[in-house]
């Protein structure tokens, strides 16, 4: 295993609270457990708000996770010392989802995707540049626009800086944020063949997470969906698919449009809004929403169980 | 050479605000040369005389020569302007730059203190300064420049708040960088803009403290003249018997304010990427 994450957890510290009474936390991530082998895509699916984001940077360390384990090639990095993290940074990198704030308008393209070398040690001018050029026209963009700025690319090469930034170590690990949510459909499969390109030439592992359902059924091996701070359902890709058992992953297939419009199927929407990471409900999260909710759920919380090999669902009626 | 003619013309404005700020340095520099009269000299016969052949913009109530004082005054006003705006600025910057970027107890105390500095007017907190140090030109220069500290101080640090949570500077820590050299390299330069619109706007009300400091004797010593003194000192006694003496020091103060607007504005655009094509 690459990567094994461990019953993770993360609290915010609530905001507000009167006099003196401390206000409730934030439980952004609740208990959340999942392993990507190398060379493979784990897809993380979820609302918005349901801490998809915050697990991607807990793994890299960018927020301090609360508890739990992460261990990188077998070590374990939930505690680490920056100074030793610092090494480990070449292995793990991170793409974001808007490629705007994603790079500093006032630094050339190509200063950009020089400055991982730079921080760790690839001192020399020339070999610098080469080593960029070379990131360059692996990531699709021309060795000439390494002296342009930002706001001189499209949204969809700006991510293609971005990834070229995240390679340029020649990590292991790549926690892909919302990669493409921000570009328009035709660049998005552009920016998603070459991440599964890099993948291949590179062995390359991906946190891929999205809201975006068929992009993550066509990059992904497995998928895991949550619902605040929890994951709900976990398995690999083709029988998450097919054959989808939480109430909520089903409804969550049943909202993506259907291409074709001869193919109308019913759909179950969803009533009502995420709830108050703060506020949660008791027993199971998502029984106010669930349209099969029955007593034991609004009561009891549910623990993910194995139903079949390789297939983990927490919900009691499965 | 090219370079400057490409830069003169595309920002012709920036252009001339240079040229306004270089033409008052260099007056400034040469006083001794360009100025037609002495400024210290008085000749009793000539005072609040008009503007004419020999005082060509009149002469004050101890009939000094206001062409030759304004000259001579661009020195210390100048002095105090600039010095003042870039000693506030500069370590407003960096206290803004610590204060948002590490936050904590220092940022908790850099804020409370800047907050007790700013309940204070400006001019207040300059002279207890002076008073303390004495009057000179340097003490006159770090009188006014103090106060200006607390205000850019304050201006950085809620830009540096704001660019601290951007991704680029998620994405640095990801790559290894260090916090200096993030602070340093990607917040830093962004903050850029706001400082270089607060401290041009500062400069006109430098030289105005200064003004009232020399006014109530602990700014620059007589008789040295200033134009924030020339102004002070007939704005309310000559106002309609000598306007000369408050229309031209006046005169000055506002050109060198505009100057370093126009000049400020265009340095901020050339040094924004973004407004490059």
């Amino acid at each position: 295993m690459l990567l094994e994450v461990n019953d993770l957890r993360k609290y915010f510290p609530g905001r507000g609270g009167f006099f003196g009474k401390t206000p409730d936390p934030v439980h952004a991530i609740d208990g959340v457990s999942f392993a990507i082998q190398e060379g493979k895509t784990l897809g993380l699916v979820g609302e918005s708000g349901c801490g998809k984001s915050t697990v991607g940077r807990s793994i890299l360390r960018l927020i301090e996770p609360t508890a739990g384990t992460i261990r990188f090639e077998g070590t374990d990095i939930t505690r680490m010392p920056s100074k030793e993290m610092r090494n480990l940074r070449k292995r793990m990198q991170i793409v974001f989802q808007d490629p705007y704030s994603s790079l500093n308008p006032r630094r050339r393209a190509g200063d950009i995707v020089a400055e991982p070398l730079l921080v760790h040690g690839v001192e020399n001018r020339t070999e610098r540049r080469a080593k960029t050029q070379a990131l360059f026209e692996r990531v699709g963009l021309r060795a000439a626009q390494m002296d342009l700025y930002p706001h001189q690319f499209s949204g969809g090469q700006r991510q293609r800086i971005s990834i070229a930034r995240a390679l340029a170590l020649g990590p292991k690990l790549i926690v892909a944020d919302e990669p493409v949510s921000a570009l328009d459909v035709s660049v998005q499969a552009q920016v998603i063949n070459l991440m599964m390109d890099l993948q291949e030439q590179e062995k390359l592992s991906y946190l891929f997470i999205s809201h975006n359902l068929a992009v993550v059924e066509h990059v992904s091996h497995q998928v895991a969906v949550m619902y605040l701070g929890r994951i709900v359902e976990y398995a690999a890709t083709k029988r998450i698919f097919e054959r989808p058992l939480h109430p909520y992953t089903q409804a969550l297939m049943a909202a993506v449009p259907m291409p074709d419009p001869a193919n109308r199927r019913r759909k179950q929407h969803l009533g009502g809004d995420v709830p108050s990471p703060v506020n949660r409900p008791k027993g199971c999260h998502f029984h106010p929403r669930c349209p099969l909710a029955q007593e034991r759920c609004r009561v009891e919380d549910p623990m993910p169980r194995e139903v079949e090999a390789g297939h983990q669902v927490a919900c009691h009626l499965v | 050479m090219s370079e400057f003619i490409y830069l003169a013309r595309r920002y012709p404005l920036g252009l001339a605000g240079g040229v306004i700020l270089l033409l008052f340095v260099l007056m400034a520099i040469f006083a001794n040369i360009i100025a037609p009269l002495d400024p210290l000299t008085t000749n009793p016969r000539a005072s609040l005389a008009a503007p004419g052949t020999t005082y060509m913009l009149g002469a004050d109530m101890m009939g000094r020569d206001v062409l030759s004082r304004l000259i001579h005054g661009a020195r210390i006003s100048l002095a105090v302007a600039l010095g003042a705006t870039f000693i506030g600025s500069g370590l407003g910057m960096l206290l803004g730059l610590i204060s948002g970027y590490v936050g904590g107890w220092f940022d908790l105390i850099v804020q409370r203190v800047a907050e007790i500095m700013q309940s204070l007017p400006l001019l207040v907190m300059a002279l207890v300064i002076t008073a303390s140090l004495g009057p000179s030109l340097v003490n006159t220069i770090i009188a006014i420049a103090i106060p200006l500290i607390p205000n850019v101080a304050r201006v950085i640090r809620a830009n540096v708040l704001s660019l601290r949570e951007l991704n680029y500077v998620e994405a640095a820590h990801a790559i290894g960088m260090s916090n200096t050299r993030i602070a340093a390299l990607h917040v830093l330069p962004n903050t850029l803009a706001p400082l270089i619109v607060l401290a041009t706007a500062q400069l006109g009300s430098t030289i105005l403290t200064e003004a009232s400091l020399s006014f109530l004797g602990l700014g620059v010593p007589e008789p040295y003249p200033s134009w924030g003194r020339m102004l002070s000192e007939s704005a309310a006694e000559y106002m309609r018997t000598a306007p000369w003496l408050v229309i031209f020091p006046g005169v000055a103060i506002s050109a060198v304010v505009f100057g370093a607007n126009l000049f400020g504005d265009a340095l901020r655009d050339y040094l924004d990427p973004r407004m490059g094509d």
